[in-house]
């Protein structure tokens, strides 16, 4: 089939209900073939749901969808694969112990044999620039690396349609860029790309049409480029959007410094620290960027106490704490929010109450002798969900029943609001909708402004340019010294990033 | 066709009855098994369920009750708190022979003395030696990172060996004429651990037995301790975050059921038992772990699943001498029980949808 005008995918008053609300209600719209087409809404809005019914996940109730002018009702995900709709899912479900290819050859109906797929592999990979070693352990991988498997999973199956849910949350703006190119060609090459993002700059410059949602319905088609991200935000929020306002004002002393940190990575083939060293002064917020598996989780983990250092090696406000346990960091004034939030920042079986004490117990006095005080609990959980507006049917639910975007405003809200001296944030706002990630935003300005230092480890730069006192890159393990983001020039980012592996094309060693 | 969907949720409605549920299958299946050995299934299952709560002699059956109950539940709530913390500990029966051996030594140290202090001696000393004994595959695990499934079990054919060591030799009875087996505690009145109610068979043990439960259910819902626990079976990572050190917890939960399963052992030992012989152990440490999946992991049900399992022991002996059932029948019927219940336990989790194969057509 040649790109043209005629449509690929064509829904027609689609229509989902669950018990106590509707997720999608009369969605209609085209999706020509080699389009590249932008579904736009916040979370909450049926983006998740609409998606799910295209890809044989879930049966609408109501509205018939057609494909290639043939009546199309898949009823399992792979009816709609070997229609040639695939799907890369943002969270991924890959298997830990085995390795990519094996990973790939489990999601395939009739798998090729090993060594010949690990050279498809390659040449795929080689092809649209996203470097992977087929050989490794996914769980090894970075979250951007293993994002990669899960889209050369798709490509290999030679899709007609291309659905991909938030791709681009866990790249550097370099990997951006080589997706973006890999999009592109494919869509040359007459593939529909269904694409989900809450990145409005990024939809811009990726997509030809966009589709709106906003509630469970299509509150706007547009052509993303004839329009500014502002106003699609609008749309998409169906009001103003607030722009974090900037505090002025003197930092304060050094509150956190970080010296001469070395520590070798608990992960198998992580990433070690090598005399990483940085110091944050009160009511500064440094912002860390880097590509996925550069020693950002190592650095949290070190940070929080999961992994200890020398005593020295990592000073709050003067005193070392490198030798304490996560616990009494806290009671320090130390917090820290790790990137991945089902089963490290939060119990996903848990409920949210439990998932309150679990990091504000010391801090926020929800013990008694050692016994939960529950009253006292179930208030601090209620004032995060109702300060971070937290969409649940209350502090009981379990942490896995919150869409992603909900549960890291609740988990931003539990560290946010214990009043720490220092936070620590690796992704605040993975996977989170513009308002909600311009919300949490303004309350790390906040606490910044109330005099806490905060570290922002993101691997969005837009983001960091938008809070960041100053501004540093960890690449390898190494942190370069940290500068004030005031002044900085886009070409000095790119110098500072420069070297960072994963911008180059991919080209494997052995 | 039978097809298992997720639920979103577990179900609470099953997570309660899954149990009753195994309980009528073990009854189901063990009366196909008794009908293949040639008894009548409903007077064995009578025997066993029945007559040891309502037949004839049954004021003597229910004392027996609960002197088999209270070492399966001192045992199996000591083990639940490990097994929710994801430490498994296998070695409760060697344990459970440990405090026995320590805490009687400890009692007979005194003999012919006669001072309250002894018996409440004598049971610290039982948990201690329990106690101690976990530490072994505690340490080794935390130092060397061997697998406590393993050190544990292997420690109780140990615990056995020292068992006859002691019965034959450094605990036998100097009065004994030569016997094995230690003095018998019935002859000691300071070290004896007494019915509290004459012959109820409602010992110190089984006040232990009730108390532990509720102390253990009021630390995992209401205290930091049975938060970490929980915390540390469901999300391993979050334990880390969240400060508990996976050491100290391996330590704090072999520890803990090392002592209650001393103090199983020394209960029964100066109580129903009334000596150290080299029959004194019975299985109760592995008896315990089917009690503790019985009772879901929860200190209240395994009271319950501790008197359920007393009753399989107490029926299934009387139905062995009345209905001459072979002993390895009854030990058969036990493990049925643990087989449903983990059976059918994933209908917590699961439900079963029964429709039509989704390829269409008879095949082809």
């Amino acid at each position: 089939m040649t790109a043209g005008s005629d449509e690929l995918l064509r829904l027609e008053g689609l229509t989902k209900a669950y018990p106590g609300v509707i997720a999608n209600s009369d969605v209609s719209f085209t999706i020509r073939a080699g389009e590249i087409h932008a579904l736009l809404g916040e979370n909450g809005a049926g983006k998740s749901t609409l998606v799910k019914m295209i890809y044989g996940l879930v049966r609408p109730d109501q509205g018939r969808m057609t494909l290639r002018g043939q009546p199309y009702a898949p009823a399992r995900p792979a009816e709609a694969r070997r229609l040639g709709v695939a799907m890369v899912f943002q969270h991924f479900s890959l298997f830990e112990a085995l390795t990519v290819a094996e990973n790939v050859a489990l999601g395939m109906e009739d798998p090729p044999p090993m060594r010949a797929l690990s050279a498809r592999i390659r040449e795929v990979s080689e092809a649209y620039g996203l470097p992977l070693d087929p050989g490794r352990n996914v769980g090894d991988l970075s979250a951007g690396e293993r994002q990669r498997v899960e889209i050369i999973r798709c490509l290999l199956q030679d899709p007609k349609l291309l659905i991909m849910d938030e791709p681009t949350s866990v790249l550097t703006p370099q990997e951006v860029e080589i997706l973006f190119r890999t999009l592109r060609q494919l869509a040359a090459a007459g593939t529909s790309i269904l694409y989900i993002s809450h990145k409005l700059e990024e939809i811009r410059t990726l997509c030809d049409e966009a589709t709106i949602l906003r509630r469970g319905r299509v509150v706007a088609t547009c052509t993303p480029r004839e329009r500014s991200a502002r106003e699609m935000a609008e749309l998409m929020v169906g009001a103003s959007l607030a722009v974090p306002a900037r505090r002025k004002g003197q930092k304060g002393e050094i509150a956190l410094e970080v010296k001469d940190l070395s520590l070798a990575s608990p992960i198998l083939f992580g990433t070690s620290l090598k005399a990483v060293g940085f110091s944050v002064r009160k009511g500064e917020v440094l912002g860390i960027a880097g590509v996925a598996g550069n020693g950002q989780d190592e650095l949290l983990l070190a940070l929080s106490g999961e992994i200890l250092a020398p005593a020295g090696a990592i000073r709050l406000g003067g005193t070392g704490i490198g030798t304490l346990g996560p616990a009494r960091r806290r009671a320090a004034g130390l917090v820290a929010a790790p990137e991945d939030r089902y089963g490290h920042a939060a119990a996903p079986d848990m409920s949210l109450v439990d998932n309150a004490w679990l990091t504000a117990s010391v801090r926020m006095d929800l013990s008694d002798r050692g016994f939960i005080r529950r009253a006292r609990t179930r208030a601090f959980t209620e004032e995060v969900i109702r300060d971070y507006d937290v969409r649940t049917p209350g502090p009981d639910v379990a942490a896995r029943a919150l869409s992603g975007g909900n549960l890291q405003k609740f988990l931003m809200g539990r560290e946010l609001k214990q009043g720490a001296d220092v936070i620590v944030i690796n992704q605040p706002t993975w996977g989170v909708d513009a308002a909600a990630a311009s919300a949490i935003r303004q309350k790390i300005l906040d606490c910044a402004g109330h005099g806490a230092a905060v570290v922002v480890i993101s691997q969005d730069l837009d983001e960091l340019m938008e809070i960041a006192d100053s501004f540093a890159v960890l690449n390898e393990g190494r942190l370069s010294v940290p500068r004030p983001v005031e002044g900085l020039s886009t070409e000095e980012i790119g110098l500072m990033m420069g070297g960072a592996h994963g911008m180059e094309e991919a080209h494997h060693a052995t | 066709m039978l097809r298992l969907e997720r639920r979103a949720t577990p179900s609470q409605f099953w997570l309660w009855f899954t149990p009753v549920l195994a309980v009528f299958l073990t009854m189901l299946a063990g009366g196909l098994l008794f009908a293949a050995l040639g008894s009548n299934p409903f007077t064995v299952i009578r025997t066993i369920f029945w007559e040891p709560l309502a037949g004839a002699n049954a004021a003597y059956f229910r004392a027996q009750l609960f002197i088999k109950a209270a070492p399966l539940i001192l045992i199996a709530v000591g083990l639940a708190m490990g097994f929710r913390a994801g430490i498994w500990n296998i070695g409760a029966e060697g344990q459970y022979i440990m405090g026995a051996i320590i805490g009687a030594s400890v009692g007979l140290a005194f003999y012919p003395t006669e001072n309250r202090l002894i018996f409440p001696v004598m049971v610290a000393a039982g948990a201690f030696g329990g106690w101690a004994w976990a530490m072994i595959p505690a340490i080794l695990k935390t130092k060397f990172n061997t697998n406590e499934i393993l050190v544990s079990l292997m420690l109780v054919y140990v615990a056995q060996a020292i068992l006859a060591k002691a019965a034959f030799s450094f605990l036998r009875n100097p009065d004994g004429m030569g016997f094995p087996g230690s003095r018998n505690f019935s002859t000691y009145p300071a070290a004896r651990n007494v019915d509290l109610i004459e012959r109820s068979g409602f010992h110190w043990g089984a006040v232990a037995a009730l108390g532990v439960a509720v102390a253990a259910y009021v630390l995992l819902t209401r205290h930091g301790i049975g938060f970490r626990i929980r915390l540390a079976g469901q999300a391993p990572r979050a334990a880390r975050f969240h400060g508990v050190s996976p050491a100290r917890l391996v330590i704090f939960c072999l520890g803990l059921a090392g002592a209650l399963a001393g103090l199983a052992g020394i209960f029964e030992a100066s109580g129903p038992s009334g000596q150290i012989t080299d029959k004194f152990a019975t299985g109760y440490g592995f008896t315990a772990i089917i009690v503790a999946f019985l009772g879901r992991l929860n200190p209240l049900g395994i009271i319950l699943a501790g008197l359920l399992m007393a009753l399989t022991y107490v029926g299934g002996s009387l139905a062995e001498s009345r209905l001459n059932l072979p002993a390895a029948s009854i030990q058969v019927f036990q493990g049925m029980l643990l087989f449903f219940l983990l059976g059918v336990d994933m209908l917590t989790n699961y439900r079963i949808r029964i429709g039509r194969s989704l390829r269409t057509g008879a095949g082809a």
